[in-house]
């Protein structure tokens, strides 16, 4: 069976298609958007280390915050927000 | 020859340094010896919860004074000090635990506190992630949270503006009538000897009856609006009181981060600073009766520290029996925070022979401290 051409999924209520195996991080990056949580003192921030470690990416993904998206990949339908 | 001092102070935890600021101000000539950074010990493991309590009527006389203390501090606190007025929620679990809500309600408005009953609508309102069914709480709205260690850092700088030197990363060895000697050979010549070193005050002053209470905290990632106030459930008073080895208690706490707080255990007996893993088991097991979202929250960081744990649960303030120019300010057990500002006014007042705002025979080493087998 062939494996399906592109996955679906909406970031900020904005409708996405990645190819399968994308992470939730990098098509967050493809999406436009750079600032994919706020710092505690309310700074921008997004990904540096890619494997997990940093917790820079972290964004809400089908409604749990503190999602690290670099860790994830996107699946059919996946409702992700950037920005808290 | 050094320096002599009019007092010395051992311990920059948040007594130590309320005691440094109190003393400086009233013109005394004050050196703290901390061995390792201000704010470092129990003042940073604890939750920084400001509250009157009401255990006995000296607990209450303490801890309404220190809070009257607080509410004036904040307005000069910086930002850094973290200082909110949640208020606390009482949380009544079955319909015993309300009857104890009535009594505290009407033992705190005849003493001019704050206190209304939240039926079990108006606590699932006020805190929407407490489980459902609990039949309410006692909401106080005066209790405030803030964050100990940097409000310590800030209260020795203003001793520090008032003259007072601190000597950090020394101890202090050995004490005699005139002077203190430090681990790093200095001899510190000085009037009088403050024992403000929290669990390890026996260790200057042995036989004082402070023993360490273990407690272990844990706080989670940035959830805002998880939790609204400072949650206890009342049930604490029973594992507060208890003098067995091991309890555990309900308490939730939000931070201005958004992050959430959460405790607490108790341990008598418990030496070492590790992380218990059964502790922490009970403790969150207890959260999770409370609220029972707790469970889905990333948790950041957990933690132990050691309160300074008194038989009768009151201080130790006031001359050291026995000891010429001695006192202690010490034995603070859970209240350290709160009772940290009505601490270093007693003492001073003591030492200076002021009027005290209340009545200091309660916190004096020299009183009876026979443990009540029945509290």
């Amino acid at each position: 069976m062939p494996m399906p051409e592109t996955v679906s999924l909406r970031i900020n209520g904005k409708e996405l298609s990645v190819a399968p195996g994308t992470t939730v991080a990098a098509a967050i990056l493809i999406a436009g958007h750079s600032a994919f949580r706020r710092s505690v003192a309310g700074t921008p921030r997004g990904p540096l280390c890619g494997m997990g470690i940093c917790f820079e990416c972290r964004v809400t993904v089908n409604g749990e915050p503190h999602a690290r998206s670099c860790q994830i990949e996107c699946m059919p339908g996946m409702e992700v927000r950037t920005g808290d | 020859m050094s320096k002599s001092f009019d007092a010395v102070i051992a311990g920059a935890g948040i007594v130590g340094t309320a005691c440094a600021l109190e003393l400086a101000k009233a013109g005394l000539c004050v050196a703290v010896v901390e061995p390792h950074v201000v704010g470092g010990g129990a003042t940073a493991a604890g939750m920084g919860h400001v509250v009157v309590m009401d255990d006995s009527e000296a607990q209450f006389a303490l801890t309404h004074y220190s809070q009257q203390l607080w509410q004036q501090l904040a307005e000069e606190l910086p930002a850094f000090g973290e200082s909110e007025q949640r208020g606390t929620i009482w949380v009544a679990a079955d319909e015993e635990e309300m009857l104890e809500v009535r009594r505290k309600q009407a033992y705190y408005n005849a003493r001019g506190v704050t206190a209304e009953i939240l039926d079990a609508h108006a606590l699932a309102e006020a805190e929407p992630n407490l489980r459902p069914g609990l039949p309410g709480g006692l909401f106080v709205p005066g209790d405030s949270v803030v964050y100990p260690p940097c409000v310590a850092a800030h209260l020795m700088r203003r001793a520090q503006d008032h003259g007072a030197v601190l000597m950090p990363g020394r101890s202090v060895t050995a004490i005699a009538d005139n002077g203190v000697r430090l681990s790093d050979g200095t001899n510190v010549p000085m009037g009088l000897f403050v024992n403000a070193a929290g669990s390890w005050s026996p260790e200057l002053d042995p036989g004082i009856g402070v023993k360490k209470r273990k407690g272990h905290l844990l706080i989670t990632d940035r959830y805002p609006g998880f939790v609204h106030h400072q949650l206890v459930e009342l049930g604490y008073l029973k594992s507060a009181h208890s003098m067995t080895s091991e309890s555990v208690a309900f308490n939730a706490q939000p931070r201005s981060t958004g992050q959430v707080l959460i405790g607490s255990s108790r341990q008598f007996g418990a030496e070492g600073a590790e992380v218990e893993a059964h502790m922490l088991r009970r403790m969150l097991l207890r959260a999770c009766e409370y609220m029972p979202g707790l469970a889905r929250l990333r948790t950041v960081r957990t933690w132990t520290g050691f309160r300074a744990a008194t038989p009768d649960k009151l201080p130790l303030i006031g001359p050291s029996p026995g000891r010429e120019n001695r006192y202690l300010a010490t034995g603070h057990e859970g209240l350290g925070i709160t009772t940290s500002l009505g601490t270093a006014k007693l003492l001073a007042d003591q030492i200076l022979k002021r009027t005290p705002s209340i009545p200091f025979a309660p916190y004096l080493p020299s009183r009876s401290m026979e443990h009540d087998a029945h509290a």
